[in-house]
């Protein structure tokens, strides 16, 4: 009964330089139910959230985050990455039901 | 044919609020947090006391939406093997529940930086603390006047 987990969008720069710092910007389509709020009848409306983000560069964690129901819906996540080397980025979205979300994103050098 | 003057003179209503506020009570950097934000900082803690610097929390001072608040949250680390940021962890002290975020950084990001949208569900302070990689905590907080609070209603 989890909500869906929406479609991701991902801004990560196609190149860079071979040491420079980009910056990756991530959002994604989902309603944060707090577990907190109360339906009509009065009853407490299961927690249902976005718990984990991961980002790993050819296999490799760069960044990951724990979120909690006080991150807004539709959880933006913002991170720099140092580019050493061109190659594959996963990003992956895991709901509290365990389901996941992916993106990859390729990058090469300028 | 006149435009409605509401939200911005709502904007200068809290703007003088919040002078008055700060003017009258100078709040140490110390003061007292919830107990359970003070219980979630003392299981990361484990003996170790956070010093303070090194952390920086970009917040608005004032937010009329609560639902969403941009945050950054930054550390001053070269993010090199041997010396970098592990984790920031960051509480909301007067939410339900304290914990907001949990960053696990890696020295492949190359400068420690995170952004994010979070939920206030009053006028409260946030406290993050990073855990650097050699084990030293440094911690730093900052108050968001809310407007309009975030937490279901």
């Amino acid at each position: 009964m989890a909500a869906p987990i929406g479609q991701p969008r991902v801004r990560i720069p196609a190149q860079a330089r071979a040491g420079e710092v980009i910056d990756i910007r991530t959002l994604i389509s989902h309603i944060m139910e707090t577990g907190q709020r109360r339906d009509q009848a009065g009853a407490i409306i299961p927690r249902d959230i976005i718990k984990r983000f991961e980002a790993k560069f050819e296999g490799q964690l760069v960044f990951a985050m724990d979120l909690a129901p006080a991150i807004s819906a539709n959880p933006y996540i913002a991170f720099p990455f140092k580019v050493e080397k061109a190659g594959s980025f996963e990003f992956t979205w895991t709901n509290d039901a365990g389901e996941e979300r992916k993106a990859t994103n390729d990058i090469k050098l300028a | 044919m006149h435009a409605a003057p509401t939200p911005s003179r709502r904007v200068m209503l809290a703007l003088a609020a919040g002078g008055v506020a700060i003017s009258l009570l100078p709040r140490p950097a110390s003061a007292q947090l919830a107990a359970p934000t003070q219980a979630a900082i003392d299981r990361i803690r484990g003996g170790r006391t956070p010093q303070e610097g090194r952390v920086t929390l970009r917040l608005p001072p004032i937010a009329e939406n609560g639902n969403t608040v941009p945050m950054t949250v930054s550390v001053e680390s070269p993010m090199t093997a041997a010396d970098h940021v592990k984790t920031i962890y960051v509480f909301a002290d007067k939410n339900p529940t304290p914990d907001l975020a949990t960053f696990h950084l890696t020295p492949a990001m190359g400068r420690a930086s995170v952004d994010t949208r979070i939920r206030l569900g009053t006028t409260q302070d946030v406290v993050a603390i990073a855990e650097m990689s050699d084990g030293n905590l440094f911690m730093t907080r900052a108050e968001v006047k809310v407007t309009i609070g975030g937490c279901g209603g």
